[in-house]
Order: structure tokens, then sequence, then C-alpha cells
């Protein structure tokens, strides 16, 4: 209850600071739009954006589905074997030093100015992060456990599905949590790159024309979003893959 | 499982053990008789644990050069199970899954009616829907206790598993592993003389230089808290630790 109040408060103070400079010092609106201006915008262009932002999510959650479960596939598969470990490794830091953003005219070439270059670049971006803490927690399975499974004739197949992988669910639960935060970032580069659609889009759009009230006010709906996925993922995350002790 | 590996067999180990080059022991010679509880006592470091991995069949990373077998000639595999001072309770199963890991390890056909029975001998029955975060600490060893029993397995290596409780859930812990696991060969690594003297029908005290054979007191397992020859042992035991005897 504490936080929430704190939260609010915070946001509030926030933006009676936004509204303060705006008043005091006079600036242009298409420089920096008032906040009241703001959500008089947001709620006149209400079906524009919710038409833009409802792409984007579904963007983000597909890329967030995806990349979580392909990185998750394979952490399983790299924790399994040593050789696939030694060989993919490399690849995987490498893929790293690349930055993400540079590909993204790239993946608009190869994927096309649909949904499917903005899914892959969200899945791109988040899939280092879900394999890497995945994959960490695999190969940290307390060594008591093993010995124990070891002494009782498991297989290993079998000390994977029913030791190691339950075992590394907090792994992949703090790897979701980042990639919740991640996702979104993703999508929007991918549509700023190349789009027609999409919050992105719509935020480019509306710089291009010195419309900053509807950049703002898109730029909102996607923080609220975020923040909510990442609430929402969060709750999930501590729900189903974290244990209590 | 046949007879012959349902008979408990002595135990025989004689050789040196390296772990990354370090000896752990050199010409150490222990023979353990078939259905007798045999307590290897020593400080800590001194390579009690190693001696028990070997018996194990964990001996990854440890360099054995010696004799390892088993009096009837039969080789260790899936006749030892063992017991550590962690309860290596899995925290997301509960009770009666814990028990029955060792079959599910193998993809043999759980009987949770069998594992109800265990956990009922070890005064569990009503606790067997329960995780182990919800279990005492006593409780938890006691369904460590029972996951190794439900293993039916004729040799029983005990490491440390009493010395994390408190001394009132200890003493019961003892009075109930040695009724239960009757007529098994058990090895007991311990650093605690009373224990030693409470449970040992034949003692063993290990030093990095040696080990040393010591005559238990009279009585059967497990002997009185109080008796005068228990506790005399148990001084005796302590002074050669401490090597002023």
């Amino acid at each position: 209850m504490r936080a929430v109040c704190f939260f609010f408060g915070s946001l509030i103070f926030g933006v009676c600071i936004w509204q303060a400079v705006v008043t005091l010092t006079g600036v242009p609106r298409f420089i920096l739009p008032s906040p009241t201006l703001v959500v008089q915008t947001l709620w006149k262009s209400r079906a524009l954006i919710s038409e833009h932002a409802l792409i984007t999510f579904g963007e983000v959650l597909s890329g967030l589905v995806l990349g979580t479960a392909l990185g998750a596939i394979s952490a399983i598969a790299l924790s399994a074997s040593r050789n696939a470990r030694d060989l993919l490794k490399p690849i995987l830091v490498f893929s790293q030093a690349v930055p993400v953003f540079a590909l993204a005219p790239l993946l608009t070439l190869w994927f096309g100015y649909g949904i499917w270059s903005k899914i892959v670049m969200a899945l791109l971006i988040i899939y280092f992060p879900v394999t890497s803490a995945f994959l960490d927690a695999l190969m940290r399975t307390p060594r008591g456990w093993l010995d124990l499974a070891k002494v009782m004739g498991g297989s290993s197949r079998r000390i994977l599905w029913l030791i190691r992988i339950p075992a590394a669910l907090p792994g992949l639960a703090s790897g979701v949590r980042l990639a919740a935060v991640y996702a979104p970032i993703g999508a929007i580069i991918g549509e700023w790159v190349g789009a027609s659609r999409g919050l992105g889009y719509l935020m480019l759009l509306a710089n291009g024309r010195a419309k900053t009230d509807l950049m703002f006010a898109a730029l909102i709906v996607l923080a609220v979003f975020t923040i909510v996925l990442h609430f929402l993922v969060d709750r999930l995350a501590t729900k189903y893959l974290d244990r209590p002790d | 499982m046949s007879d012959v590996h349902a008979i408990a067999p002595g135990l025989y180990l004689s050789g040196n053990a390296y772990i990354e080059q370090v000896m752990i022991f050199e010409d150490l010679t222990l023979q353990i008789a078939s259905g007798e509880w045999h307590c290897l006592l020593g400080a800590s470091g001194v390579g009690k644990s190693t001696v028990l991995r070997l018996f194990a069949g964990l001996n990854e990373g440890i360099k054995f050069g010696g004799t390892l077998s088993a009096s009837d000639g039969f080789p260790f595999s899936n006749r030892v199970t063992f017991m550590a001072q962690n309860d290596l309770l899995l925290p997301w199963l509960n009770a009666r899954e814990n028990v029955l890991l060792g079959t599910r390890l193998r993809g043999q056909v759980t009987n949770q009616f069998e594992a109800d029975t265990v956990l009922e001998k070890v005064g569990l029955a009503d606790h067997r829907l329960k995780k182990p975060s919800q279990l005492s600490g006593g409780q938890r060893q006691r369904v460590a206790l029972a996951r190794t029993l439900i293993e039916e397995r004729p040799i029983v290596l005990l490491d440390e598993p009493f010395s994390a409780l408190d001394a009132k859930t200890r003493s019961q812990m003892q009075e109930l592993a040695v009724d239960l696991l009757k007529g098994k060969t058990v090895l007991l690594v311990t650093h605690d003389p009373a224990e030693a003297s409470r449970l040992g029908q034949a003692i063993s005290i290990m030093s990095s230089s040696k080990l040393e054979k010591f005559l238990p007191p009279v009585g059967i397992i497990p002997r009185g808290l109080s008796d005068p020859e228990t506790l005399s042992a148990q001084g005796s035991l302590l002074r050669i630790l401490r090597g002023t005897e």
C-alpha cells in the first residue's frame, strides 16, 4: 500500500514539475507540450492511438512468447550437451557484440514491413538474456541433488527433466522478467526502421509533423503498457517459476 | 531385485586417493562387516567423505588406486543409497513425491501406497502432502530417511545425516534410523564422538595419516545416552581426536 502511494505520489510530483516548466518558461508546444494538452490529445486521438497500439502490443507479446520459448529450448539443449555449449557459446557471445539495432534495416529487408520484422527484432533482443539466465541456472544444480540422483540410478535425461530443469526455473524467471522490459524496445526500433503501423510508426509520423503532443501521448501509452507487462510477467514468474524458499 | 542383492554384503576398501594431485589418504584399509553399523569418525577435512563417495560410486574427480569391493563379489551399483547432512529434498515436490524420487528417476511405476507406508513408518503419515518448506528440520530428515528406506538397498551410506539437528531430534532420529535400517550394512561418517559411541558396532578413527580401530562399548545400538560405558567411550574418542591419548 505504501509503495502504491509513493508510486502515485512521485507520478503526480513529476507531472506537476512538467506543467510548471511549460507554464513558467512558455516553451512552444511543438517542443514540449503541457501534460494537460497531452491528455487532451490522448483522449481525442484514442481511436488512432489504440489502432496502432494494438499492433505494437501484438508484436511485443508474440516476440516475448517466441523469444522466451526459443531461449528456454536453446538453454536446455546447451545444458544437455557439452559439445553444443562449446560450439555455440562463442557464437552467442559474438551475436551480442553486434548491436541489435544495427540489424533492424536488415530484418526489415528479410521479413518485410509487416509485423514479422518487429517480432523477430523483439525476439532477438530478448533471446540472449533468457538463454543466458536459464543456462546459468541449469549449470548450477546443487551438487548434492545430482549425487543423489546418480546413486538412485537416474538417467541423465530423467535427471534433466526431474531435477535440473525444475531447479533452474527461478533462473528462467529472471530472464523472462528482463525480457518483458526489453521486448517493447525491440518492437519500437523495428517500427522506426520500417513500418506502416504501430506506436513506433505513429511517433515518427507525429514527430515529422511537429505533433509533439501526439508523440507524447503514444509514448505514454507505450510506457504504461511496458509497466503493466512487466508487472504481469513478474507476477506470473513469481507464481509459476519461482520457489518460496 | 534378486535375493543375493537383498542380503547386506560386507564392504572393503584399500588403497590411495588423490583429488587434483593432493593426497587425500594413502595405504588406507577399511573393512566393514556384513550388516553392521560402522562409524568412521574424524575431524573435518581428513577424507571421510571421500571414502563414502568412493563406496557410493561418486568418484568423479577422485583418483583412486586400490581395491573397492563387496564381500559377495557383486558390484556396488544399484545396491547403495545415501543420506547426507543436507536432507537434499527437492523443494518443489511434496514429501510423498520426494520419497518416490528414485522410482521416477529410474522410470519405474510409482507406488503411492508404498510411499505412504514408509512415511508412516517414520511418523509422517499426516505430512505426506506437505512441501519441505512446511516441515521442520527433523521432519525433513525423516522424509530423507523414508526416501532412503523405500530404495530397499542393502548398503546405506550416511554422511553426518543427524549433525544439523537439535540434540533432542538428533537422538530420536538416531534411534529411528537404527530401528529402520536393521539388517543393512551401514557406513556412518561422523565427526561427533558421542554419535560414534552411541551407534557404532565398529568404530574407525580417521586422521590425516592413518586409520585406527577403536573397540566400541558393549551393548546393542542405539546405546543409552547416559550409559557410563557410552560416555566413557565418548571421552576416549574425543581424547584420541584431540591427539592427547
